[in-house]
């Protein structure tokens, strides 16, 4: 089978010494730059980036370190969301819901082990599924359109407003926060500025980055200094971290379901691990029907959905990219960013043309992976230790972390009071009881939402039909629909059983 | 107010001739006012490299990235913190241009509020299909098009007034359609609007020729015109332009630097005698067409002029479309 030569070529790449260490070296860096709160694989990419060019390595190696640095960050970003609640990044928002409370129950070492294996399953799971698909999945991500893209979001929008459990409405106010949020800055259909107030920093809209850190790392920072001045702040212990087989068992269909969502989400172009774990999150919850009272207050389930999903959806990512050029995360854009730096255009002929840089970094990953299970069971205790400095030290830490952060985004002071404000907003909704996964979300999703309705729109004409017109829309559509009213229905028929 | 400011900058200029008069930057940057991976990001990779290569700069020049409205944010930055670093040069495009012309670069902000130094390249619009579709020449696809132009969406990488859409209006225009009726559908960027294309969701892509290098090969899409005023070289010789098949539709995509307003003569000057010793060398000629540029090279007051009239050609054009009043 010609793949499985193809992948045999990718392994003696990957196995290569020198590119065996970078991708060990790429995994532990990435693994401790996405556990530091608020710098997350876009960051550690950006940062490493021009370090990797500036050693002079070849294409393939500097792709193989920082790919390592991407799906590392995404098993780091886990650990701050389940012991501080501040997810690194977009796609570890989800993983706060139920693994915050498992750790405030003394479970976190429960949680942290349970979901590095979910991580270590939704990778390779995605893995072998891009070996297996690729060529086919790249035709399929074609397939998707605006109408199809629409109704996505629909359904990503629909799972939300029952997600976060009993507070339906809070949960729909935060959407919109998130999707006003995401109107700033230029209209894509007509090139008009929308509520930029003359800032010029506002023109391309309110900056992701800037938004998710100051809504969860400042706000926490100040919840963190207020309990802190009240003195009644108490150390969660960790308990022991251990993976129990009856854990394993009862995940393992969580897993498979929601490593298959990851992938597929991860694999269309624009959308990437945060679409990818909310969706897969509200699936899972949709699947406990009945059985779902302890979603957000630390059900393991609902821990091992959006890890799986997250990290598949980082492997599934890769696919557009190296296959079409498209990137389906912001980390995936930097990493075409570095294969053009290289003088490599991705693309249809990049399997055939250059198959020691696309299958050597798909095998590479297959490596780091397992290394990445390997580095992070028996090291969770180092990195829960980081995380366990005294308060006094870690609130000044956090803090320098943040603004270094957003600063070496822009280079622009701009940022860094945009992100005070919203990170005093955001501490502000979180005293009032919202939970802040939905307005984020509602930022991401709502972007992808307008463009593409507008898009479909203007294809046809203002003619709303164009949402019906194909069989992937229609299925989503009814999709959709099952999900908006299945808890009504499941509540008129409860009664009569 | 404005002739005060002026008298206080020839001052300046006065004051500096004295002492800096062999200027040398000491930390060479090109800033790419966009995300790491764009068409900015490339601009300054020209400039580095082949300065590098040309063996022009003691120190090799640094790139860093200031995204945000297609060079807004740059251009409001070196305006308001950093009006006379004459280490830094910054990245433009036609798009930042066409967007300077439209008022969009922030208030009271123009033409006049940079110095314009040298160029990197240029590349042309084309007009592109997808490689199974019906049409074989410009004037097959117009014919078509001019029976029903709400039936043919085009779409491109970016809104309406950029200079995606420009191409697109412009192409209306010379086909004499009215570009009003068109359906013209915006993405982020090339790479979306090209798996659009192949997707099948848009019919027609003005796009870029030099996004196309090497990728003509792979046969995916199929190149009906290009948008240049005479044939281009190697790789696209086979492509006629749009003058050819008789429609009246250019575009050239320019790319190029500029310098803060407030920076000296001297460093003007220096940068300008650079890009003027660059374009004579092999190194950086290489170095532009690796990058997907075809050459065109201007520098120093040449340069200025010609920018301001291209802006100020671009603000009729936006006026006609109803763009701006």
């Amino acid at each position: 089978m010609e793949t499985l030569d193809f992948l045999a070529t990718g392994f003696s790449v990957a196995l290569a010494p020198m590119n065996l260490a970078l991708v060990l070296i790429g995994c532990f860096v990435g693994t401790l730059i996405g556990s530091l709160p608020g710098i997350g694989p876009i960051n550690g990419v950006a940062i490493l980036l021009p370090l990797a060019y500036a050693m002079g390595f070849p294409p393939e190696s500097a792709l193989i370190l920082l790919a390592g640095v991407y799906y590392g960050a995404e098993y780091g970003g886990r650990i701050s969301s389940i012991l501080l609640n501040v997810p690194g990044d977009a796609g570890a928002i989800m993983t706060t819901l139920d693994g915050y409370p498992m750790s405030q129950k003394g479970e976190g070492g429960r949680a942290l082990a349970l979901s590095a294996v979910a991580s270590f399953a939704g990778s390779i799971g995605a893995l072998i599924l891009i070996v297996l698909f690729a060529p086919l999945l790249s035709e399929l991500a074609l397939k998707f359109g605006p109408s199809e893209f629409v109704w996505l979001m629909a359904f990503a929008f629909t799972c939300l407003a029952t997600m976060v459990g009993s507070r339906p409405l809070k949960t729909t106010v935060g959407v919109i926060i998130g999707l006003l949020l995401a109107t700033v800055g230029v209209d894509s259909g007509t090139g008009v500025l929308r509520f930029t107030m003359d800032i010029p920093n506002f023109f391309d809209g309110v900056d992701f980055l800037v938004v998710v850190i100051g809504m969860f790392a400042i706000s926490e920072v100040l919840i963190l200094l207020e309990n802190w001045l009240k003195n009644d702040m108490k150390l969660t212990p960790v308990g022991k971290s251990f993976v129990s087989m009856s854990d394993l068992i009862a995940v393992k269909w969580v897993v498979l379901r929601s490593t298959l969502i990851g992938f597929v989400i991860g694999v269309l172009p624009g959308t990437g691990a945060s679409i990818g774990s909310a969706v897969a999150y509200g699936t899972e919850k949709r699947f406990a029907e009945g059985n779902d009272d302890q979603f957000g207050k630390g059900d393991i389930r609902g821990l091992a959905a959006p890890e799986a999903a997250n990290n598949a959806s980082a492997a599934g990512s890769m696919l557009p990219m190296l296959t079409l050029g498209i990137p389906g995360s912001g980390t995936t854009a930097i990493l075409l960013g570095a294969l053009l730096m290289f003088n490599i255009t991705p693309g249809p002929l990049l399997f055939e043309q250059q198959p020691e840089i696309a299958w050597g970094l798909i095998a590479s990953m297959f490596v780091g992976n397992i290394a990445l299970l390997v580095m992070n069971l028996p090291l969770i205790g180092m990195f829960v230790r980081l995380l366990s400095i005294k308060q006094s030290y870690l609130v000044p830490i956090i803090v320098m972390l943040t603004f270094i952060g957003i600063y070496s985004i822009h280079g622009d002071s701009f940022d860094l009071y945009f992100m005070v404000l919203l990170g005093v907003f955001a501490f502000i909704l979180r005293k009032l009881g919202f939970s802040l996964a939905p307005v984020i979300l509602g930022l991401v999703l709502g972007g992808v939402l307008e463009e593409n309705l507008r898009r479909a729109l203007s294809i046809s004409g203002g003619e709303w039909g164009i949402l019906f017109n194909g069989p992937i829309s229609i299925s989503l559509a009814v999709a959709t629909l099952v999900a908006a009213t299945g808890p009504f229905i499941y509540k008129a028929l409860k009664p009569k059983q | 107010m404005k002739t005060f400011k002026k008298s206080l900058l020839a001052i300046s200029f006065i004051g500096l001739t004295s002492t800096a008069f062999a200027y040398e930057p000491s930390k060479p940057t090109c800033i790419a006012p966009a995300k790491p991976g764009g068409g900015f990001d490339l601009t300054c990779r020209v400039v580095s490299t082949g300065f590098e290569r040309a063996e022009l700069l003691q120190k090799p020049m640094a790139v860093t990235f200031m995204p945000g409205g297609v060079g807004a944010v740059a251009y409001n930055h070196i305006n308001k913190v950093n009006p006379d670093d004459g280490d830094a040069l910054v990245a433009f495009s036609s798009g930042s241009l066409l967007n300077l012309a439209q008022g969009k670069f922030g208030k009271g902000l123009d033409e006049n509020d940079a110095r314009w130094v040298g160029t990197a390249g240029v590349d042309y619009g084309a007009i592109m299909v997808k490689s199974d579709a019906p049409w074989q020449t410009l004037g097959e696809l117009v014919e078509d098009m001019r029976k029903d132009p709400s039936a043919f969406v085009l779409g491109a990488g970016g809104g309406v007034g950029s200079q995606d859409w420009m191409k697109a209006a412009i192409l209306m225009k010379a086909s004499s359609i009215d570009p009003k009726k068109m359906r013209y559908v915006a993405y982020e960027g090339g790479g979306e609007a090209v798996a659009a294309l192949m997707g099948g969701h848009i019919k027609v892509y003005p796009g870029d020729i030099g996004e196309m290098k090497g990728q003509l090969d792979a046969g995916k899409v199929r190149v009906l015109a290009v948008m240049s005023p005479k044939r281009l070289e190697g790789e696209f010789a086979s492509i006629p332009t749009a003058h050819e098949q008789g429609f009246d539709a250019e575009w050239t995509i320019m790319r190029g630097y500029y310098l803060g307003p407030k920076v000296s003569d001297e460093a003007y000057q220096y940068w300008s005698n650079k890009f003027a010793e660059a374009y004579k060398t092999d190194a950086f000629k290489q170095t532009v067409a690796e990058k997907g540029l075809m050459p065109f090279y201007m520098h120093g007051a040449a340069l200025d002029e010609y920018v301001k009239v291209r802006v100020q050609d671009m603000r009729e054009l936006a006026k006609a479309a109803g763009l701006i009043k």
